[in-house]
């Protein structure tokens, strides 16, 4: 199975904190986007290995972007 | 003699000083990036420019494009607002370059007060208490380990070029510093080009009190008095008062005293505001200095009446004070709470339209608001969209005053924090004024 994490609004890719092939828990963190001078966490809602990442860190996303995807 | 001036900000603060403009007959120019097109400022300037595409690099800190727009629309000042480039030498020095007086400081107390070490040390010299702490910055964690071991933990930690609570953080104990020294440095570096950091003793049930200065080219310096705004999440100000709760007017007029001293040994010129923690026993330590307008200077205008935009235009224009220490006088209480596009529990940011807007209406509110209905609330600038000021007799009359104001203030389509703000307001110890710092870490 695979899902998405989208981010959950605008903002800009301060730090990507897992890279592709890691293994993650449900509700483990990421990506970190800075929006509105303030940190927001972006987490994964399934557990899974991270299969690819969609974003640098400094790209500006919007609102329902995909950063990752896990399967 | 100013006759023009371009207003290098966004949002309340850029409306704020086009109403100071308008009064004193100064033509305006204001500047604005994609996001702001039909920001509430931009239409009630005289003129007005694109500085760019949203993000702050491409507008509100674009340091050539607002000058090159300085230039072509003739201005003889630039007024920097907070944030964004009030506090920045290298645009304060190019403003003098290309013969534009900057609504402030000098570019050298500029970069002097924006290095936390310096100001630290210089205040120090001046006479002005300070929290024991180091007096050199760190670049590595072992030095950091070490020194709050000297000093003995809990600590603050703080980024060297910091601001805006950027940076900072109260670190218990040695593991702690090892990952919050990391963390804080990666991201002083990523804001301020800057990653070292410093270490300051934590000062436990401390308050913020700040005094409010105004100093002219001729070493004529006086202070308004204080505010206190130990009401604070994340290190940034919620809700702000004058005169401060719980100071003795002998502690008050000490720490005005110091303030002028410091002022007028620094050479400082313009409006300043310098930050002090406030201890139990009523003991003041400097904090920092913060060398531009205040977000909270409302409440210090509606406790003195003075008109701090208007003495900071005649100051950088070359005129003595027009009042003195004894001609200032205090009257009633003011609080000003300031209104963020956040969730009231988790305070994270919510940006979106705004569906929904209407204001509380009498002579003792005073609404400063960036935004109106169908304003887009955008994720590039501070979630703050509005500051919402009374004033009262007393301070128990300004309570109950603000409660009323926020319970009729709507804005729809997006998240505020005024639940959070009634909250607080509500609160028995904030009604006693009871409000260390960790006001809200503790009760909410």
């Amino acid at each position: 199975m695979m899902t998405e994490v989208k981010a959950s609004m605008a903002g800009n890719m301060w730090k990507i904190v897992v890279k592709e092939g890691d293994t993650v828990d449900a509700g483990q963190d990421v990506a970190i986007l800075e929006s509105m001078k303030m940190e927001i966490p972006i987490a994964t809602e399934e557990a899974g290995t991270v299969k690819e990442i969609k974003v640098n860190e400094g790209d500006f996303i919007n609102e329902g972007d995909v950063i990752a995807i896990i399967e | 003699m100013i006759n023009k001036i371009l207003i290098a900000n966004r949002g309340e603060i850029a409306s704020r000083i086009i109403r100071t403009c308008k009064k004193m007959n100064i033509n305006t120019v204001a500047v604005f990036s994609e996001a702001d097109e039909y920001a509430p400022y931009v239409k009630l300037s005289d003129e007005n420019y694109l500085l760019g595409a949203s993000q702050v690099n491409e507008s509100y800190l674009n340091i050539d494009k607002i000058i090159q727009i300085a230039k072509k629309a003739n201005v003889c000042a630039i007024h920097p607002g907070y944030g964004f480039m009030s506090e920045n030498s290298q645009f304060a020095a190019k403003c003098k370059q290309e013969d534009i007086i900057f609504i402030g400081p000098d570019t050298d107390i500029l970069s002097k007060m924006g290095d936390k070490i310096i100001a630290r040390k210089l205040m120090s010299k001046f006479g002005v208490p300070v929290i024991p702490g180091m007096d050199e910055a760190v670049a590595d964690v072992e030095s950091a380990i070490e020194a709050a071991n000297q000093i003995g933990f809990p600590v603050m930690l703080k980024a060297s070029a910091g601001g805006g609570g950027v940076g900072m953080q109260v670190v218990n104990n040695e593991s702690e510093l090892e990952t919050a020294f990391e963390n804080n440095s990666k991201r002083a570096a990523t804001f301020f080009g800057d990653g070292s950091m410093f270490i300051e003793k934590l000062l436990e049930n401390a308050r913020h009190v700040e005094v409010q200065v105004l100093a002219d080219e001729f070493g004529n310096a006086i202070h308004l008095f204080d505010r206190e705004c130990s009401i604070q999440r994340r290190n940034q100000k919620v809700i702000e008062e004058a005169p401060a709760i719980f100071l003795s007017e002998q502690v008050r007029e000490e720490m005005g005293e110091v303030s002028v001293n410091a002022v007028k040994q620094l050479g400082y010129t313009n409006a300043g505001t310098i930050e002090y923690l406030v201890d139990e026993q009523e003991n003041f330590y400097f904090l920092e200095m913060n060398t531009r307008i205040q977000v909270e200077h409302p409440i210090t205008e509606e406790i003195t009446g003075i008109d701090l935009v208007e003495q900071q235009i005649n100051i950088a224009s070359g005129k003595k004070l027009d009042v003195t220490q004894s001609e200032i006088k205090k009257t009633g209480h003011s609080i000003e709470a300031r209104i963020y596009a956040e969730d009231p529990k988790t305070f994270f940011p919510s940006p979106g339209k705004i569906v929904v807007y209407e204001e509380p209406v009498n002579d003792y509110i005073r609404i400063e608001s960036s935004v109106k209905k169908d304003s887009n609330v955008t994720p590039f600038y501070d979630p703050m969209i509005s500051k919402l000021i009374v004033y009262g007799r007393s301070r128990e009359e300004a309570i109950s005053r603000l409660k009323e104001a926020l319970l009729n203030y709507r804005i729809e389509g997006i998240k505020t924090n005024i639940p959070m703000l009634l909250e607080v307001i509500n609160h028995e110890q904030f009604i006693v004024g009871n409000t260390p710092t960790s006001f809200v870490k503790q009760y909410f």
